[in-house]
Parts: structure tokens; sequence; C-alpha cells
């Protein structure tokens, strides 16, 4: 595993890359953990408090450890009549966890978004970033059974 | 049969976007060709007579824009492509299907301008979109067909807010996305305090064929106020959920039925909700209203994104409604006080109308809450946020009042 300070330091020359070096840690490991925020504040001559400021600003960035597979279903009007509660319900079930969650085994965090803009596709829901379109609520223990 | 008329979509589906030598073998890169060969003046004179307003949803005359900025060491080009506003999809399929031509129109804007560099500020959501534009970026450079004009990606995090163009320029100086105080406009003070011309994907991609076939010919297009072309995204209860372009004196009722192939399922039509989740409720006694920006702002409504929520007569309004207050509680950056509270208490009201325990006085409370909002928050956020509650009571008001204790 790459070190988080090896990270920053590929982005300090980078005008305002704090959030760019934000989304490189979240990419190696999953969240920003507490010793990188202190680092980038560091590095980029901000406060601590800015520095965490910017991290829990953006709903995409999380400081708290999440699970290997982050479900996001999107909850926009659109994807809401298209019936995203009763596929949120299922996974919920499935998972036996509640929304903003992490199953114990570390392997499925649940997550609520606003459009992802695949509108086309309602409703729609993002694996690690990948979205998948018009899901019902019957495929969803067959999603979760490819997330080896 | 209304049909299509493709500007911004000219190349999709007919060449290979991750081929830079298509682009160029369909006319690509003639237009930064020829305006290099003009005066800048000029460039932004031809921009302005066309009358190509913004496609991110103010509206605003670009070379107009551009003609505000002052002389300059350094300026930027910045390509908004933050696209947040739900049920919009275009500017993922303009870049997507063309990425070379929105490069074009941000380097025709730089020569316009006098900008040596540009940045694409695109959502966190959309992460192929990143990495297909830096190749794009690395294959024009390769070719030289940018010159001096360098251009980089950066990527948001997962904020509506940012697609405000301070809050943009905040996020890509680093800091949290919110909004700033207008004036100084980023015109004049914008990326690191120097000039900075913001515009949205769709309204780059309108260069290149401006400057090929020139002002009179795109103003001759779709409605004289709003002339051109608008790419629609439409979404929910219509047969054909896809991008179309059309020109802008296209009616509602023909984008729906006509391109949309009318209601999904055999249904009737209850609603349509344009321009995004901040636009207003359209009922079916106004859909002969054509799409551009000034008759969508004489019935109340807006163009906005270009986003095209359809509703069948099943739906249920105020449930719908109360989901978008949501959206706003949770988008509103906090900064000023009657978006951070009022986005709040709508949503708390909307709720409690939602789940029948509302009275008629709550519906007086909301209305006289959205009045302060538009008129006191800092940001367009907090001004457009009330927009749906207020379109809905005026032409859905039955469906609060059946909800009433
Ligand atoms: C809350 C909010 C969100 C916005 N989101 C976007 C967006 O995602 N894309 C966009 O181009 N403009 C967005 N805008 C409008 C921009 O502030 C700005 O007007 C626009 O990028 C200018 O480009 P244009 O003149 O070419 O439309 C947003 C405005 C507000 C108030
Ligand atoms: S209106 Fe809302 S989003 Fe805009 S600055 Fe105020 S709190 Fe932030
Ligand atoms: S509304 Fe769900 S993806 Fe756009």
């Amino acid at each position: 595993m790459a070190n988080y300070r090896d990270i920053i330091a590929s982005y300090q020359d980078k005008p305002g890359g704090i959030i760019e070096a934000y989304h490189a840690l979240q990419e190696e490991f999953n969240y920003i953990p507490r010793e990188a925020i202190d680092e980038v504040a560091r590095v980029f001559g901000v406060s601590e408090a800015q520095a965490y400021g910017v991290a829990t600003f953006y709903s995409y960035l999380s400081v708290e450890p999440r699970g290997k597979y982050i479900i996001r279903m999107c909850e926009s009007a659109p994807c809401h009549v298209a019936g995203a509660d009763e596929v949120i319900k299922a996974f919920e079930n499935h998972l036996g966890i509640k929304v903003g969650e992490t199953t114990a085994d570390g392997k499925f965090t649940l997550e609520l978004t606003q459009c992802i803009g695949q509108c086309q596709g309602i409703p729609v829901i993002t694996i690690n970033r990948v979205p998948y379109e018009g899901i019902s609520p019957d495929q969803v223990p067959m999603i979760l059974e490819k997330c080896k | 049969m209304a049909e299509e008329v493709r500007i911004v979509l000219r190349n999709a589906d007919k060449i290979d976007p991750n081929n830079v030598d298509d682009y160029i073998n369909a006319g690509g890169y003639q237009a930064l060709e020829k305006v290099r060969g003009m005066d800048p003046k000029a460039v932004i004179e031809e921009v302005k007579k066309a009358n190509v307003r913004g496609r991110g949803g103010a509206g605003f005359n670009a070379g107009l824009k551009w003609s505000f900025v002052p002389p300059a060491d350094v300026k930027y080009v910045v390509c908004n492509l933050d696209e947040g506003e739900p049920g919009t999809y275009k500017d993922r399929t303009i870049v997507q299907k063309d990425p070379q031509t929105v490069l074009e129109g941000m380097a025709i804007c730089g020569h316009a301008i006098g900008s040596k560099q540009g940045y694409i500020y695109c959502r966190g959501e959309y992460p192929y979109v990143v990495e297909q534009l830096n190749q794009a970026i690395d294959q024009a450079k390769a070719k030289g067909v940018l010159g001096d004009f360098d251009i980089e990606v950066r990527m948001g995090a997962g904020a509506y807010v940012c697609g405000e163009e301070t809050a943009l320029i905040e996020s890509i100086e680093g800091h949290r996305g919110e909004p700033r105080f207008k004036p100084p406009f980023p015109g004049v003070e914008g990326l690191w305090a120097k000039p900075t011309v913001v515009n949205n994907v769709e309204t780059f991609a309108n260069l290149p064929e401006i400057i090929n076939k020139g002002a009179d010919w795109f103003a001759s297009i779709g409605a004289p106020n709003y002339p051109g072309t608008k790419v629609l995204t439409l979404t929910g209860d219509v047969v054909n959920r896809v991008p179309i372009e059309v020109p802008t004196n296209t009616t509602i009722r023909e984008v729906i039925y006509e391109f949309g192939g009318g209601i999904r399922n055999g249904r009737k039509f209850k609603a349509v909700q344009i321009g995004g989740t901040s636009g207003g409720f359209i009922p079916e006694s106004l859909l002969d209203t054509p799409i551009d920006f000034d008759s969508m702002s004489s019935i109340g409504a807006t163009l906005g994104t270009g986003a095209v929520f359809i509703m069948d007569d099943t739906r249920d309004i105020v449930d719908i409604v109360t989901r978008i207050s949501k959206f706003f509680e949770h988008e509103s950056c906090g900064k000023c006080n009657p978006c951070r509270e009022g986005t709040f208490r709508c949503y708390e009201i909307m709720k409690k109308i939602n789940r029948g325990a509302a009275s008629a006085k709550d519906i007086d409370n909301i209305v006289l809450l959205a009045r302060v909002m538009q008129k006191a928050a800092l940001c367009g956020l907090g001004q457009a946020a009330p927009g749906p509650i207020m379109t809905t009571l005026q032409h859905f008001r039955h469906e609060y009042e059946r909800k009433l204790v």
C-alpha cells in the first residue's frame, strides 16, 4: 500500500491541488485517514481545520473508513419516481444494514447520492463509481452476489 | 414532424470521439485556425452577434461576457462540466460523443480573451469522462492543434453548489466550494484573482460552428431572442429517455410527444419539470410554449440546463416536491442564512404536508419563506430552491389541499 506522504507529495506543486490529493488518497485507502489530513494541511500550508473543512465539505470524500464495495443509490426526483426507495430497502434488507452503514465484514457500504447524470436509465446505482441502470429490487441479490 | 438540428452534436455517432484525426477529418480545428487569423476583438464581436446565450442556465450572451474581461498578464478560460442538476446528462453526452469540439471551443475563447490556460471542472461522478478528456487533450497536444493553449482537467467531489461559477473557482483553488459575493464578477476577478471566463460545455461546443458558418447563420436558427439549438435530456415517464438537440423554437409538446414518443405505459400526462430540479413545474395547458429562455421565463418556468422530467397522471406532486426539498436541504452550502435555514425549513414543512399533518397555515408559511429565500439568498441555489414549491402551488394546488388536515 502506498504511503500517504508520497501520495500527498506528488500533488504539492499543483496550485489548489488539495482536492486532487484527497481523490488520490481515497482511491488508495477508500477514505481519507486523519493523519493524511494533518499531512495535507502541513504540505499545502493551511490550518488543520481548513484541511478538514475541505475534506468534509464534499459528499464524495469520506473521513470514515468504508467497505470494499461502496454502493450508492441515486435519490433525486427522477430516480425517486422510478422506485429508488424500494431498491434501497432491498439493499438494506439483504445486507442487514441501514443507509450510511458498513457491513461487519467490511465488504459493503450503503450510501445515498444525488443525481449522477445517468437519468436515461432511472433508477441508477453506482458501485465504486461505476453506474448501473434500471435497477429493480429483485436484481439486488444478483448484484451483491457479483461483488466478490 | 419536428426534426432535430445538430450543431453541438453534429459529429455524434459519426466519428470516433476518441480519435483526434477523425475530428480533424470532419472539419475540426478549422474554426480555431480561422480565429487565429482574426483580431481577438473581431472574434468577440462575432460571438456577440451570434447571440449565443449561456447554455448552463443563466442565458447570458457569451460574447458580451467575454467583452468585459480587462487586460491582465494572466487570464483563464474555465469550462463548467459540473452538471449536477438532477435530470441532466447533456454535458456528459456532448463530451463523450465529441470531446474535441469542446476543447476547440475553449481554445477559440482563449484566443478571443487572450488566455493561454484553460481548466475543465468535471464533476466527481464522471471519472470516466475525466479520463476521456485527458486522452483527448493529449491527442490534441500531440497534433499541435491547440497551439500554446493549455487545458487541465480538475475533478469535483460531489457538491452541487460547485456548479455555481464562483464556488467552482473556489473548488479549483482547493477550498470548500462556497460561492463568493459578486461583484467582482469572475470575468474581472476570478481564479486566483485573475480575469476568468466561465462557460458551460454546451456553450463552448457551439463556438466552432459559429465561427465556421458565421454569426448570421447561427442567429437565424430557432427563436430570435435565444437562437441556435438546445440539447435536452429526457427522463421520467416518457417513452424515449434520450438526449436530443432541437432548435430553440421547438415547443414543449413537440419535445414530449414527437421526440419523446409520449407518455410511458399508455398513461396520461400530468406535469413536466424543465431545467433541472430547481425548474418550475409545467401543466398541460402550457405545453405549447417554445423552450427558448425567454418564452419559458414568461410562463414562470425555466429552460435551465434543458433537463426534461416528465410525470404521468399517477405521480404524487407533493411527494416529488418533498424529495426535491430534501435535495436542496442537502446541497445548501450553509454560507448564508436564508438558504441554510430556509432549505431546512422548506423540507420540514414539505414533509409535514406530505404525511398529511399540515394545515393551511403551513402553506402560508412556506410561501412567505420562499419569498424571503428568492430575495435574500446569496447565490442561485437558495434563490431557485423554492421554485418547484411555488410553481406546484400555482398549478397543482389541489394536490396540496388534498393532504391538509
Ligand atoms: C447552484 C448552481 C449550480 C450551477 N450548476 C451549473 C452547472 O452544473 N453547469 C453549468 O454550466 N452552470 C451551472 N451554474 C451556472 C454557472 O454559475 C454559470 O452561470 C455558468 O457556468 C456560465 O456558463 P454559461 O454562460 O455558458 O451558461 C450553476 C449555478 C448555480 C447557482
Ligand atoms: S444560497 Fe445556499 S448555496 Fe448559495 S451561498 Fe447561500 S447557503 Fe450557500
Ligand atoms: S436522477 Fe438519478 S441519475 Fe439522474
